[in-house]
C-alpha cells in the first residue's frame, strides 16, 4: 500500500493527505502533547518560573494541530504551507520535550549557561518593554545607517560606473579602503565623531555601502555597449542613457551589492550596539551576559533571528518587484 | 499577411540621401592601428535600397557606424541631404545583428524606447502599437524579450527602429543569426515593410543572394581595409526569384569581383 511505504520511506513523502486525515498534523499534535506532558509530568529541578503556562501553549498547539489535521484541506494556499511544513512541527515538539528534559527536568546541562523554554517564556513576559525598547533602538540604528550607505553607496557606485575621470580618483581608494573590515573603523570612528550614536550610524553604513559601491560599479561598468548605442541612435541624451540604460541593466548586480552590505551591516551593528549604545539588542546581549542571565541572551537572539530574517525576506521582496523580468533568465 | 502590413496606416516618409566623401576610418587598437575603410566615396539617392556586400570583418558595419553618427570618420565626411553627419538621430535608425532589445523591458517598451527618449511618448504613443502589428508581434507585445524566438526578436527590433519614421534604416545583417526558414520569412517582410514606407535603406549583408533579392544596387567591398571594388544594379521588378537567369548571372559576376571561385 502506497501510505505504507510512505511511512517508511521518511518525514518528506508522509507529507501526503491521508485521505481528509492530515496524517503529520496528528503526529504533530502527539509530539507537541508528549512535551506537555513532559513539562507539567516531572518538577523542575529549580523554579523557573512560567512552566504550567508553557505545558498550557504547548496542549492549546497540540489541539490546534488536532483540528487542522481534519481542516487543513479546506485552507488553500496556506494549508498547503502547513501541510508542507508537517515533519518540521513533529520535530518541533520532540525538540522542546527533549530541551525539556534536559535542562529543567534533569538538569544534565550546566546551569545558568543553559535556560529551558520556560525560562525563555519568563524573559518575554517580564522583560518585553526593555526587549522591545531594545529592538526599536536597533532599528532606529540600522535603519539610519543602512538606507544612509546604500543611498550614497548607489550614488558614487554610478559615477564610479559611468565616468571615466571619477573612476581614475575613486577606483584606486576604493581597492585600497573597500577590503578593510567596517569594524576596524571602530575605534577610530568612536573617537572621531562628536557621539557614538553618530560614530555607529558612519559604521553600519560604510558596512552595507561598500559593497552597494563595488557591485553597482562594475554592474555600470560591464553595461552591454550595444544597448548605448541603440538608445543613441533613438535619440537617447545623457540623462536617458544613466537613468534608463545603465541603471536598470546594474540593478542585478546591485541587488547582489544590497545582499552583502545587508549581511554585514548587522555584523557591525551588533557590535557597534555593544561597545557604544545604551540600548539596542546587542547592548542587551552584552548587559545581560555580565549578569549571567542568559535566558534573556537567547530571548534576545531568537528576536534578533526573526528581525534580521525579516529583513532578509523584505529585501527578496523588493527583488522580485523589481527584477521580476528576470525570471526565466537566471536561476534564482 | 499580405493584409495586415497593408491595413497599417501609411506613414508619409521621404527618403534621406546619403554621400560619403573620401571616407577613411582606422581604431587604434592594443595592438595597433587597424585600418577598416580606404577612400570609399559612395553616393545613395533617397528612396533606394543599397545592399554592402563584402567579407564578414570587413568594415561594413563601421561605415554603418558612421553613416548613423555613433563615430566620426578619420578623414573625409559623411553627408546626410548634403548636412555633415555629427551625431546620432532617430532619422537613421541602425537595426544591429543581434536584436539587441533591453531583456528588462516588454516588447511594447521596446518600442516606446525612441518615443521616451526623444519624449514624444505622451502625443504619439498610439503609434508604438500600430509598429507592433506592423511586424505582427501583437500577441506578444507584453513578452519580454528572452520569451522570443530569434526572429521575433528581430522584428520586434524592427518595429522599435520602425515606430520613429525614419528616413534612412541602417541594417547590419539583420538577419544573420536566424535560421534558414525564417530568415526567407523576413526577406519578404523587409521588402514589404520598405516599399511601404519609403524610407533609404542601407543592408549590410554578407550573403550575396540576399542582396540580390532585396537591393536595387549592390556595392561590393574588399577585405579590410575595406575599399569598393565594384557594384551591380539590379533592375528588376519585386518579387525577385531567387532562380531566375538575371539573378545567377549577376550572382555569378559578383563572386567573381570577390573572388570567390565558382563551385560554391
Amino acid at each position: 500500500m502506497a501510505d505504507t511505504t510512505q511511512t517508511a520511506g521518511g518525514a518528506l513523502a508522509s507529507s501526503a493527505l491521508f485521505g481528509d486525515i492530515w496524517r503529520n498534523g496528528l503526529l504533530a499534535a502527539a509530539s507537541w502533547l508528549l512535551a506537555a506532558a513532559v513539562t507539567v509530568g516531572f518538577t523542575d529541578v529549580v523554579p523557573w518560573g512560567q512552566t504550567k503556562l508553557f505545558a498550557l501553549l504547548l496542549v492549546i498547539g497540540a489541539g490546534a494541530f488536532l483540528e487542522l489535521a481534519f481542516t487543513v484541506h479546506r485552507l488553500g494556499a496556506i494549508g498547503r504551507k502547513l501541510v508542507h511544513y508537517g515533519p518540521w512541527w513533529i520535530a518541533l515538539g520532540l525538540w522542546l520535550a527533549a530541551w525539556e528534559v534536559s535542562t529543567a527536568k534533569l538538569g544534565w546541562l550546566p546551569k545558568p549557561f543553559f535556560s529551558p523554554p520556560q525560562g525563555l517564556l519568563h524573559v518575554y513576559l517580564t522583560d518585553w518593554d526593555r526587549l522591545l525598547v531594545c529592538v526599536l533602538y536597533s532599528l532606529r540604528l540600522w535603519g539610519l545607517g543602512f538606507f544612509s550607505g546604500i543611498a550614497i553607496g548607489f550614488i558614487v557606485g554610478v559615477a564610479l560606473g559611468w565616468s571615466k575621470r571619477f573612476s581614475y580618483w575613486g577606483m584606486p581608494l576604493l581597492k585600497l579602503i573597500g577590503p578593510v573590515p567596517a569594524s576596524a573603523w571602530i575605534p577610530s570612528a568612536f573617537f572621531i565623531f562628536p557621539t557614538t550614536f553618530g560614530a555607529s550610524i558612519f559604521l553600519v553604513a560604510l558596512a552595507s555601502g561598500i559593497p552597494v559601491i563595488i557591485l553597482t560599479a562594475s554592474g555600470v561598468a560591464s553595461v552591454n555597449r550595444s544597448l548605448y548605442d541603440v538608445a543613441r541612435t533613438l535619440g537617447a541624451d545623457r540623462r536617458f542613457l544613466v537613468l534608463k540604460v545603465a541603471i536598470p541593466a546594474a540593478l542585478p548586480n546591485v541587488f547582489v551589492g544590497l545582499f552583502m552590505g545587508l549581511y554585514s551591516s548587522f555584523a557591525v551593528l551588533v557590535i557597534a550596539e555593544m561597545l557604544g549604545a545604551k540600548y539596542g539588542l546587542g547592548w542587551y546581549l552584552q548587559f545581560q551576559t555580565a549578569y549571567s542571565a542568559y535566558a534573556n541572551v537567547y530571548a534576545a537572539l531568537i528576536l534578533m533571528a526573526l528581525l534580521c530574517s525579516g529583513l532578509v525576506k523584505l529585501l527578496f521582496v523588493g527583488r522580485d518587484r523589481l527584477l521580476g523580468w528576470q525570471k526565466g533568465i537566471v536561476q534564482w | 499577411m499580405v493584409a495586415v502590413l497593408a491595413s497599417a496606416p501609411e506613414p508619409v516618409t521621404t527618403g534621406l540621401a546619403i554621400e560619403l566623401r573620401n571616407v577613411s576610418h582606422a581604431y587604434d587598437l592594443p595592438s595597433g592601428r587597424l585600418a577598416v575603410l580606404e577612400n570609399i566615396d559612395l553616393v545613395i539617392e533617397p528612396g533606394t535600397c543599397v545592399a554592402l556586400l563584402g567579407p564578414s570583418g570587413s568594415g561594413k558595419s563601421t561605415l554603418l557606424r558612421l553613416v548613423a553618427g555613433l563615430e566620426q570618420p578619420e578623414t573625409g565626411s559623411v553627408l546626410a541631404d548634403g548636412v555633415p553627419v555629427e551625431k546620432p538621430d532617430p532619422s537613421r535608425v541602425l537595426v544591429f545583428q543581434d536584436p539587441t532589445l533591453f531583456p528588462w523591458r516588454t516588447v511594447r517598451r521596446n518600442v516606446a524606447l525612441g518615443l521616451e527618449a526623444q519624449g514624444r511618448l505622451k502625443t504619439e504613443g498610439h503609434r508604438i502599437d500600430e509598429a507592433i502589428a506592423r511586424v505582427r508581434l501583437t500577441e506578444f507585445a507584453d513578452a519580454f524579450p528572452h520569451q522570443l524566438s530569434g526572429g521575433m526578436a528581430q522584428r520586434a527590433a524592427l518595429a522599435r527602429a520602425l515606430v520613429n519614421d525614419p528616413r534612412l534604416l541602417l541594417l547590419d545583417e539583420p538577419l544573420g543569426k536566424l535560421d534558414q526558414l525564417t530568415r526567407l520569412t523576413m526577406q519578404g517582410e523587409l521588402l514589404s515593410l520598405w516599399q511601404q514606407s519609403g524610407f533609404t535603406a542601407l543592408l549590410v549583408t554578407h550573403d550575396v543572394e540576399e542582396a540580390l533579392l532585396l537591393a536595387d544596387r549592390v556595392i561590393i567591398f574588399s577585405d579590410r581595409p575595406a575599399r569598393i571594388l565594384g557594384e551591380r544594379r539590379v533592375e528588376l521588378p519585386h518579387p525577385r526569384h531567387r532562380g531566375g537567369a538575371e539573378l545567377i548571372a549577376l550572382r555569378r559576376e559578383i563572386l567573381q569581383l570577390l573572388g570567390v571561385s565558382e563551385a560554391i
